[in-house]
C-alpha cells in the first residue's frame, strides 16, 4: 500500500550559487503527506542522493540541474526503499544516461530472528531492526545502507543476501514495465 | 487560419524571475487571443465547460486526489489534540497550507513563498473558514483545555491550469471523506480511541462551498470557465467565485486590475451556480461509490485507484523470495571479511567540552602528548613545509590552515 509518487525534470538551468562546473548538480526533494519537511526527509533525501549521484553519469550534464521531487502518496512500511524503486523508474523514464539501475530492499529483524522483507508498517513496529539496501542492477553490490536498530554482523550479511535477492525480482519488475511501455512505440 | 504559433524567444510575461518558467512565446499569445475572439479553445471545449474531472480516495480517511484535466490535486487531512485559542476556548482550529510541489511545475521552488502561493492560500482560507463550512464548536473536547486542530494539506503534484478550482474541491471533498478518532471524557481525563476500538466519526459540515474560476480577455470581453495553463498566461484578470449548492456566495474575489460590470459579475454568478451543483453532485457519488467500496471490504487506495489496463501501469503481486541458501552466504562473507579495527583508546580533551585534531597542534584524539613529534616525522611529504610552518604558530590555537576539526560533546 505504500505509494510514493516520482517526478524527475532536467537538465535544466541551475543557480550560479549551486552550480559544479564539471558534473550536474542532483537536487532531491522528499514531500511528506502531512506537514512541512523536516529532519526525517533530509536525511531520506541525502540517502537517495547519493545513490542516484553514484548511478547518474552526472559527468555528461556539467553545469545544469537535476531536480527530482518525491511525493508520499501513503506510508505503510518499507517507504525509503519505495521512494529508492520510484526514484530509480523516474529517471530511467525520464531517459537521463545512468551506469547501473538500482533497487531498494528493506529488511526487518523481529524479535525472533526472523528476517522480513518489504515488512508493513506494523511489522516495522515490532521489529528490533530495520535495514534498507540500496542494490545496484550490475553486480548486486550495496550502493546504500541505512539501518535502525540493534543486530549482529552475522544477521547484517543475511539481510544483504535476502536483499540481492530479492532485488532480483524488483529489476524484473523494472524490465517489464519498460518492456510494456515501449511496446507500441519500440 | 494560421497553425500553431510554437515559436521560441518571445519576451516573457511576467516580471519575475522565475528560474525554469519557458516564457510564452508573442506568436502563441496572439494565437490563443484570436482563438478566443472566435470562441475557440485549443482542447476544444466550448466557453462554459470544465474539462473532465475525476476524484478518487486514498487508503486512509481523508485523503483525496482531484484530476481536473491535466492538473492534479492532492489533499490530506489529519488531526491533532491542542490547546484551544485564547480568544475562542470552545471552538476547534482549522488549518490549511497549500503545497506548490515543484513537482507540479519547474517554475515552483521549494520553500519560496511565491506571490501565487500565498493568493491560493488566502483565498482557500477565505473559502473554507471564514463560510463557516465546518462545525468548529463540535471540535472541541474540553472547554479551554483541549481541542481538535484539523489540518488539511494540499499537495500540487500537476500544474495545467486552475489550481485554485482543485484544490478547493480536493479540500473539500477531503474533509467530507474524513473521520477523525472518538474520544471519551471522564471527568478531567481525555481518552483518545483508537480506530479499531471505537468507529471514528465524521466531521460535521454544513455545506461545501466549491469555488469556479473565470478568466478574462481583452478587458473583460471575453471570458472563459476553467482556463488551462496556456489560458492563464495570456489572460487579463480572473474572478474566483466561491458558492455552495444552496446557491450562497461564499467567497468572491476578483485579480489582475480588470473592471467588470455589474451584468457580467451577476452572469458569471449564474454560471457558476450550475457548475456548483454540477460538481457537488460528482464529489456526493464519489463519496458514495468509496463508502460502498470500503464497507464491501474492497482494497482502496492511490494503487487501486490507477487503472490496470493502460499500458503505462503495471503490477506485481506479492511474490516471495528464496531464502535457503542466504544462511551459507553470510556465513562465508562474514569468515572473509577483516576483523574490525583496533578501537581507540579515549582521547585526552584539553578543555572539557572540546576536542582537536590537525596538523601540527596537539593531538587529542587517541595519542598521547609525546607522540607529537612522532606524528609529525610521519606525515606526507608534501604538507612538510606546511607542518614546518604550523611548528611555529603551534601555540597559536586559532589559526585556521590546514583542516582543524573542533567537536563539542554536549553532555546529556
Amino acid at each position: 500500500d505504500t505509494s510514493v509518487l516520482a517526478g524527475v525534470y532536467g537538465p535544466a538551468e541551475v543557480k550560479v550559487s549551486k552550480e559544479i562546473y564539471d558534473r550536474a548538480t542532483l537536487e532531491v526533494l522528499v514531500q511528506p503527506k502531512v506537514g512541512l519537511p523536516g529532519v526525517r526527509e533530509r536525511s531520506q533525501e541525502q540517502c537517495v542522493r547519493e545513490t542516484c549521484e553514484a548511478s547518474l553519469l552526472l559527468t555528461l550534464h556539467p553545469r545544469s540541474s537535476l531536480t527530482l521531487i518525491l511525493q508520499v502518496l501513503h506510508d505503510d512500511g518499507s517507504l525509503l526503499s519505495c521512494s529508492l524503486n520510484a526514484a530509480c523508474m523516474a529517471l530511467m523514464d525520464a531517459g537521463l544516461p545512468m551506469s547501473c539501475l538500482f533497487c531498494g530492499v528493506t529488511c526487518a529483524i523481529d524479535t525472533d530472528g526472523q528476517i522480513i522483507t518489504d515488512p508493513t508498517a506494523a511489522q516495522e513496529k515490532e521489529s528490533r531492526a530495520l535495514m534498507t539496501f540500496a542494490i545496484d542492477s550490475k553486480e548486486r553490490r550495496v550502493m546504500m545502507s541505512s539501518t535502525k536498530g540493534s543486530f549482529s554482523v552475522h544477521e547484517m550479511q543475511q539481510c544483504i543476501a535476502v536483499s540481492q535477492k530479492a532485488s532480483e525480482k524488483i529489476f524484473q519488475f523494472y524490465r517489464d514495465s519498460v518492456r510494456r511501455r515501449y511496446s507500441k512505440t519500440l | 487560419m494560421g497553425g500553431w504559433g510554437m515559436g521560441r524567444g518571445g519576451r516573457p510575461t511576467e516580471n519575475t524571475c522565475r528560474m525554469k518558467d519557458t516564457p510564452l512565446s508573442n506568436c502563441e499569445r496572439d494565437f490563443l487571443l484570436k482563438a478566443i475572439e472566435e470562441k475557440k479553445r485549443l482542447d476544444g471545449r466550448q466557453t462554459y465547460d470544465y474539462r473532465k474531472m475525476k476524484i478518487t480516495f486514498g487508503t486512509d480517511y481523508g485523503c483525496c486526489f482531484v484530476d481536473l484535466g491535466k492538473t492534479r490535486v492532492m489533499a490530506q487531512v489529519s488531526c491533532e489534540l491542542v490547546a484551544p485559542k485564547e480568544s475562542r476556548p470552545n471552538e476547534g482550529i482549522m488549518f490549511f497550507n497549500i503545497e506548490l510541489s515543484p513537482m507540479a511545475s519547474p517554475a515552483f521552488e521549494q520553500g519560496r513563498q511565491s506571490e501565487l502561493s500565498v493568493k491560493l492560500n488566502r483565498q482557500l482560507e477565505r473559502c473554507l473558514r471564514n463560510s463557516k463550512c465546518i462545525d468548529t464548536e463540535s471540535l472541541c473536547v474540553v472547554s479551554g483545555e483541549t481541542v481538535w486542530q484539523i489540518r488539511v494539506d494540499i499537495h500540487m503534484l500537476n500544474h495545467d491550469g486552475n489550481l485554485m478550482d482543485a484544490a478547493s474541491i480536493a479540500a473539500i471533498t477531503a474533509l467530507c471523506h474524513f473521520r477523525r478518532p472518538d474520544v471519551g471524557i471522564q471527568g478531567d481525563e481525555v481518552t483518545v480511541y483508537s480506530p479499531e476500538e471505537r468507529d471514528p466519526i465524521p466531521l460535521s459540515i454544513y455545506h461545501m462551498p466549491i469555488s469556479v474560476s473565470f478568466s478574462f480577455f481583452q478587458q473583460g470581453t471575453y471570458l472563459l470557465v476553467d482556463p488551462c495553463e496556456r489560458e492563464e498566461r495570456v489572460m487579463d484578470g480572473l474572478l474566483m467565485i466561491a458558492m455552495n449548492k444552496h446557491r450562497e456566495i461564499c467567497s468572491i474575489q476578483s485579480s489582475g486590475g480588470i473592471m467588470l460590470l455589474k451584468e457580467q459579475v451577476m452572469r458569471c454568478s449564474k454560471i457558476a451556480s450550475v457548475k456548483v451543483s454540477e460538481i457537488t453532485e460528482l464529489i456526493s457519488k464519489a463519496l458514495e461509490n468509496d463508502k460502498k467500496a470500503r464497507k464491501a471490504g474492497e482494497r482502496c487506495g492511490f494503487a487501486e485507484s490507477m487503472p490496470q489496463e493502460r499500458i503505462t501501469a503495471l503490477k506485481m503481486d506479492e511474490t516471495p523470495v528464496e531464502m535457503t541458501d542466504v544462511t551459507d552466504r553470510a556465513n562465508d562473507i562474514v569468515q572473509n571479511t577483516e576483523a574490525p579495527p583496533q578501537t581507540v583508546p579515549s582521547p585526552v580533551v584539553p578543555v572539557p567540552g572540546v576536542g582537536q585534531i590537525g596538523q601540527g597542534l596537539q593531538n587529542a584524539w587517541g595519542l598521547e602528548e609525546d607522540d607529537e613529534e612522532e606524528e609529525d616525522v610521519s606525515s606526507h611529504e608534501e604538507e612538510e613545509e606546511q607542518v614546518t610552518k604550523m611548528e611555529e604558530e603551534q601555540h597559536e590555537k586559532e589559526s585556521r590552515e590546514g583542516y582543524f576539526i573542533y567537536f563539542n560533546w554536549v553532555h546529556f
